[in-house]
């Protein structure tokens, strides 16, 4: 793994519809935020990593010219790295090979997203190979094929699908309520989930993300450095990153090759043998509440197939063995560029007991997740108190 | 400059840009046979998979997949789903749809492609009843295809 990686700050801004501020602006709010958190300035930073969705989704092309002032990063080294959905984990992996190399002491990675500029639902149309693939639905209709291919492949009943799923959606909307910066802050019942309008079947109005502007910001540094600066840094454990083929239909989607594969390279360089015993809080990439089931198979946490038992036996809820998406995760806020560090930071926050009124008591070790393309890309990043 | 503003201006505007793609020969001779009703693949002879649409290469074995055949039209369901809501360049009288992926005999793969049809969609109930993951389906073909995407009209359900 190279030489030993810490968080030493994060920084979010406000998410939801943020038409009252410019891109920039939005980016700056991040910046701030996490040097305040850490307590040190630009002077310090030795390199900056940017990521957003692809310059088509954004409006503008090349954003990170348009952002450079934002970054602070005048008269630095500056890497922009975006691989869709996972962007935000891609971005923070970036920065931990940059100072694992020993090449970098301090590097600040920033992910961001203003769905409401871009159209990103409307690019989209030209991810799928647009002269083979007529492609009607966007992602929703993308992953909502990879739910019921998974409901169907394991021969899942679909009410109990339909049962866990809700379930997910109240857990992450109560998560959402008490997270101050997130987008979606609604109570909602099982009942109105389960018999929200079908947007894409199997997945309903109260399933899905939603479009969200906001930006997210972390430091991190050496161990020389971040003992200096910081008082208990979040060290990084272990992460793993997997692609997969571009056609979709070439491999199977409900045991999914590069959820498993990134999640296991994770595991192995930190040592974890038993996650759902040994982690202590999972942030997981969850657009879709049936994504979440599918990621709790996938990322080893219970058996294949059995996530709605698991989930309907309250395992993954508030107060079970493995908490997941106590932030509210994705399905409260999707900044796409920022999400896949979001869940980075907020696991980082757990493991250093500074989440406020999302903590989980004692947590100590915590996965993070992100998953881009049309069920092709999957990165996991794993964060602990310990070094 | 003590001036505040109610509210921030948001400027909207609409981008239009020229694209052009290359297909490259193999998804040209594909297209070729969509003209005459027929779906072609490729095989790769280092792994053995048959592939549908056809590749120039395999993605695994990174070989050239240039064993042409024409395939089966009926296949088995992978998954599906119901398209219920409008999207970017979709109208109210577009939805719903029922995309699928299929795998068709004698093939290695599932190919998303397409829409079933043959009855009235509207009903879910009527769909979720019909469509099934591992059920059966055929294409049926516009009646002059002009060799794109749009010739597979729609699937239909088999026994």
């Amino acid at each position: 793994m190279g030489k030993a990686v810490a968080v030493i700050g994060t920084g979010q801004t406000k998410h939801g519809r943020r038409d009252d501020v410019s891109y920039p602006d939005l980016i700056r709010e991040a910046v701030q935020a996490v040097f305040e958190d850490a307590g040190i300035t630009i002077q310090d930073v030795d390199a900056i990593v940017y990521g957003s969705m692809p310059s088509m989704m954004e409006g503008v092309a090349y954003n990170h010219f348009y952002m450079a002032d934002a970054l602070r990063a005048v008269g630095k080294p500056l890497l922009r790295t975006e691989t869709c959905g996972s962007t935000g984990q891609s971005i923070a992996q970036t920065a931990v090979y940059w100072v694992a190399s020993g090449m970098a002491d301090i590097v600040l990675v920033v992910g961001s997203e203003k769905q409401h500029e871009g159209d990103a639902q409307a690019t989209m149309m030209t991810i799928p190979e647009k002269i083979t693939v007529p492609a009607i639905g966007g992602a929703p209709m993308a992953f909502s094929m990879q739910s019921r291919e998974w409901m169907g492949y394991f021969n899942i009943d679909e009410d109990k699908a339909r049962e866990a799923a809700a379930i997910v959606s109240v857990d992450c909307h109560d998560g959402g309520l008490n997270n101050p910066l997130a987008h979606m802050r609604m109570k909602v019942t099982k009942e109105e989930v389960m018999n929200a309008k079908i947007i894409t079947y199997p997945v309903r109005l109260l399933d899905v993300c939603p479009s969200s502007d906001g930006a997210c910001a972390v430091l991190f540094a050496s161990e020389e450095k971040a003992k200096k600066i910081c008082k208990n840094p979040a060290w990084i454990k272990g992460m793993g990153f997997r692609g997969e083929e571009y056609y979709t239909g070439d491999s199977n989607k409900a045991v999914w090759q590069s959820t498993i594969g990134a999640a296991q390279e994770a595991y192995k360089q930190a040592g974890i043998t038993d996650p759902r015993k040994e982690l202590d809080v999972a942030e997981i990439y969850n657009p879709f509440t049936y994504h979440a089931l599918m990621f709790m198979e996938c990322l080893g946490l219970c058996p294949p197939g059995e996530a709605p038992d698991y989930v309907i036996n309250g395992v993954f809820s508030p107060g079970g063995e493995l908490p997941c998406d106590p932030s509210g995760g994705v399905l409260c806020t999707n900044c796409i560029g920022a999400t896949g560090l979001i869940r980075l930071a907020e696991a980082a926050r757990q493991v250093t007991g500074k989440a406020g009124s999302m903590q989980v008591e004692g947590a100590k070790l915590a996965l993070s997740h992100a998953m881009g393309g049309i069920e092709q890309f999957n990165a996991v990043t794993i964060v602990g108190s310990e070094l | 400059m003590t001036e505040q503003y109610e509210k921030s201006r948001v400027l909207k505007g609409v981008l239009r840009v020229p694209y052009e793609m290359a297909v490259g020969p193999v998804w040209t001779r594909f297209f070729e046979g969509f003209k005459q009703k027929k779906i072609l693949a490729t095989k790769c002879n280092e792994c053995g998979r048959t592939l549908v649409p056809a590749r120039p290469f395999c993605p695994r074995c990174f070989k050239p997949m240039d064993e042409w055949m024409e395939v089966a039209q009926e296949g088995t369901i992978i998954s599906w789903s119901y398209v219920n809501y409008t999207y970017f360049g979709m109208t109210q009288d577009m939805i719903p749809q029922v995309p699928v992926s299929v795998k068709l005999d004698g093939t290695d793969c599932g190919w998303l492609f397409g829409n079933i049809g043959g009855f009235d969609v509207n009903n879910f109930d009527l769909v979720n009843a019909k469509v099934k993951v591992g059920g059966r389906i055929k294409a049926v073909w516009r009646n002059e295809p002009e060799g794109n995407m749009l010739d597979i009209d729609h699937w239909e359900i088999i026994k």
